[in-house]
């Protein structure tokens, strides 16, 4: 089937139609006759690249019964994704050739979105001895980001040697800072609330001093690191910092540290409950500004789906993470479009161009132009609704946004030439 | 009041309202016969997640006075990995009907979580959740506070704490009582000053409605207190992340315990105070605990006086207790 998006407005601004023929883009500018081609009515419409997720946790194998691949491509694909990098920390976890293969199988099958798997650095996430990096980049899942996410690679020496070896397979480590001795039993953002709150502190200066550690070693080895879920006003400025000096570090935000305070915690309601944590005012004003200026590259959702019983309990016995595939959009439009910080062709950039180079997923974020395999996603910016968990796609319900009116909504995503999303629909039996 | 989860939910004339209720609820228990009929056929659960034997029996106790039925219940379990879930053990007595759940947890807001849901109608009362809040022993302290230094002019009904300077010293970092008091004591136009090393006092401190010293002898001179509670030390602080809190017992007992010549030092009226369990010897010296100005044993009487008037005012949702 060939496809015919009629007035779509592009990152750029200008009104356009889009024909895809045979999976690509044959023509954007003013087409004729349908030709055969389904029409999709694109009027008031944006169209972007398909947006690329770097930080995803899909949970299979092992925690089916918080996501699946099926579920969490189809959550991927509701938000306008075409590509999700599949954390490593699944039972067992990403840490050879052998995980990796099936989390990309399992992905080709569903065949919503590019699941990218993303490797353990270290055997079991335990932060002792590298998993077979290169084992995992040379399967057929061709590993590049390469991630203990959940925990952090502390261990200077180990973290060295990752950054080192990652070279020879163009890899990228993408580190979840969080020094361990200073985060203990951490429960909530060390500030005003947790003291006042009781609940232990989860300090910026665990998060600060691991990243300038790391931007430190990326100079001294030459190799990239990718700073996953950037939350604090000290991370920013030591990113700052290190990007000026040269050094290849790339960063990442959450929807919910652009969205989210720490006074939530007030509620005692686990849903709020995140690692890192969400933080106060001011980190959230300082990471808004660090995407608007390019300090922090790309969006990453860090989407965690959890169980109910993970998060019908009491604050400290309950699970971190949140989800964020379907409302990662709609937040930064609200956030970042809406405000004026940034354009649509920038938002283009930090959730589909710059989070496919770290990547290195050749055929996503690319523009929308003729030749390009045809995946984009329409959004319709004036569409406003209620975010209620039940009717998202994720297979859990922790959203810390239920019940909150959204700005804006997918309206379709195409991936390779294929609809997965119609109508804001999404489509059943999209596997080719 | 349907719960009472912190001290912070009290505004000044509804703590004050609580306390008066105590002096009532106290003056009865001068009678021959302690026991009001007042709840008579409804239920009280203490539910203790945490060994307390000497907060549970103050509940009890009141709960009994005043004709309740009390059930004690203290699950092994308190996570969901470790047995029985929170939900399961609410759910559980709720279709028991009880009337009221107090509750003990070693996880700070585990008791806001149950009055917020849906397992339960009960009303819900702390009796201490993790580092956050142990609000009954707060009005306790302002009760024993208020019954010394303000019974000078007659009639305790409607007085607050205004003009009393409070000394809070010790283990503030982890310290429900700390948290509960300082709140409770400033809505009732108290002075509040913190004493302790920095390790034991929170990031985030500098916001609270309190003013701080690392020094004692200091503070004590400074900021001369009428009424000084010693927080108890807990000792395995001592062998925790970073090599402990502070570097040994005999360091903190010379730098903030309380010993007789710092007890001598204080005002002639002051009195001092300890929620217990003491550590003899560690933040406050045999002399001090047993001498003139310790308020300690009244503290307890007062508990179930107090105890007695927060069951009464969230069961009945009455204002004030008719006795």
């Amino acid at each position: 089937m060939n496809y015919l998006i009629k007035g779509a407005t592009l990152p750029g601004g200008r009104r356009a139609d889009i024909r895809i023929e045979d999976g690509a883009i044959v023509l954007i500018g003013r087409a004729g006759a349908a030709e055969g081609a389904k029409v999709v009515d694109a009027d008031g419409l944006i169209a972007l690249p398909g947006l690329v997720d770097v930080h995803t946790h899909l949970r299979e194998p092992g925690r089916e019964d918080a996501e699946t691949v099926l579920s969490g491509s189809r959550a991927a694909a509701a938000g306008g994704y075409t590509c999700v990098h599949a954390m490593a920390n699944t039972y067992p976890v990403a840490d050879t050739a052998g995980v990796v293969e099936q989390v990309w199988r399992l992905g080709r099958d569903a065949g919503y979105v590019d699941v990218r798997p993303v490797g353990a650095v270290s055997v079991g996430l335990e932060g002792r001895h590298l998993a077979e990096l290169a084992a995992m980049a040379r399967s057929a899942a061709q590993v590049r980001v390469f991630s203990d996410d959940g925990m952090c690679v502390w261990d200077a020496v180990l973290m060295r040697r990752a950054l080192e070896y990652v070279k020879g397979i163009d890899g990228v480590v993408a580190q979840h800072a969080q020094e361990p001795r200073l985060t203990e039993g951490a429960q909530m953002h060390e500030g005003v609330v947790s003291s006042q709150v009781g609940l232990a502190g989860w300090p910026a200066v665990a998060e600060e001093s691991i990243i300038a550690r790391d931007v430190l070693l990326a100079e001294h080895v030459g190799s990239r690191l990718h700073v996953c879920h950037v939350s604090t006003a000290g991370s920013v400025e030591i990113i700052r910092w290190a990007k000026a000096r040269s050094i290849a570090v790339t960063a990442e935000v959450t929807p919910h540290h652009l969205l989210l305070t720490d006074e939530l915690a007030r509620t005692y309601d686990p849903v709020y409950k995140v690692n890192p944590p969400l933080r106060s005012a001011d980190d959230v004003e300082a990471v808004r500004q660090a995407l608007a200026d390019g300090t922090i590259d790309v969006v990453g959702t860090d989407h965690a789906p959890h169980p109910r019983e993970a998060k019908d309990c009491e604050w400290a016995a309950a699970a971190f993470g949140m989800t964020g595939l379907e409302t990662a959009l709609p937040i930064v439009h609200q956030l970042m479009v809406e405000t004026g910080r940034m354009t649509w062709a920038h938002v283009a950039e930090a959730m589909s161009a710059r989070p496919a180079r770290i990547g290195r997923v050749a055929s996503q974020g690319r523009p929308l132009a003729v030749g390009e395999s045809a995946n984009l996603t329409l959004f319709d910016p004036a569409a406003n609704w209620k975010v209620v968990p039940e009717l998202l796609q994720t297979a859990s319900g922790n959203t810390p946004v239920a019940g909150r009116q959204m700005r804006g909504r997918t309206v379709a995503t195409f991936y390779a030439g294929r609809p997965t999303v119609l109508d804001g629909r999404v489509l059943e039996g999209v596997a080719g | 009041m349907k719960h009472l989860l912190s001290a912070a939910d009290l505004d000044h004339d509804e703590a004050v309202a609580v306390l008066d209720a105590a002096e009532r609820m106290a003056a009865t228990q001068a009678r021959e016969i302690k026991k009001l009929p007042t709840l008579r056929g409804q239920t009280v659960v203490n539910l203790f997640f945490e060994d307390s034997t000497r907060t549970r029996i103050s509940f009890e106790t009141a709960a009994k006075r005043l004709s309740a039925d009390v059930i004690n219940f203290s699950p092994k379990g308190s996570s969901v990995s470790k047995g029985e879930s929170l939900k399961d053990t609410v759910l559980t007595l709720g279709a028991m009907r009880a009337d009221a759940i107090v509750v003990r947890h070693p996880a700070s807001g585990a008791p806001s979580r149950i009055a917020g849901s849906t397992w339960t109608d009960a009303s819900v009362i702390t009796a201490g959740d993790g580092t956050h809040q142990h609000p009954t022993q707060a009005l306790l302290d302002a009760m024993t506070i208020r019954r010394h230094l303000k019974a000078g002019a007659g009639d305790l009904a409607g007085r607050d704490l205004a003009g009393l300077s409070v000394m809070i010293v010790g283990d503030v970092l982890h310290s429900r009582v700390a948290r509960s008091g300082v709140d409770l004591f400033t809505t009732l136009g108290a002075e509040v000053t913190l004493v302790a090393p920095a390790t034991l006092l929170p990031v985030g401190v500098e916001t609270w409605p309190a003013a701080r010293f690392y020094d004692l002898d200091r503070a004590l001179a400074e900021a001369p207190p009428d009424a000084l509670m010693m927080l108890r030390v807990q000792r395995e602080r001592m062998s925790s992340a970073g090599g402990g809190f502070f570097p040994s017992p005999q360091e903190y007992t010379r730098e903030y315990g309380l010993d007789a010549r710092r007890a001598a030092a204080l005002a002639p009226h002051a009195i001092v105070l300890h929620p217990g369990p003491m550590n003899r010897g560690l933040e406050i010296t045999s002399e001090a605990a047993d001498g003139p100005r310790s308020v300690v044993v009244e503290q307890v009487a007062n508990g179930v006086a107090v105890r007695m008037a927060v069951l009464y005012l969230a069961m009945t949702g009455e204002k004030e207790p008719a006795v």
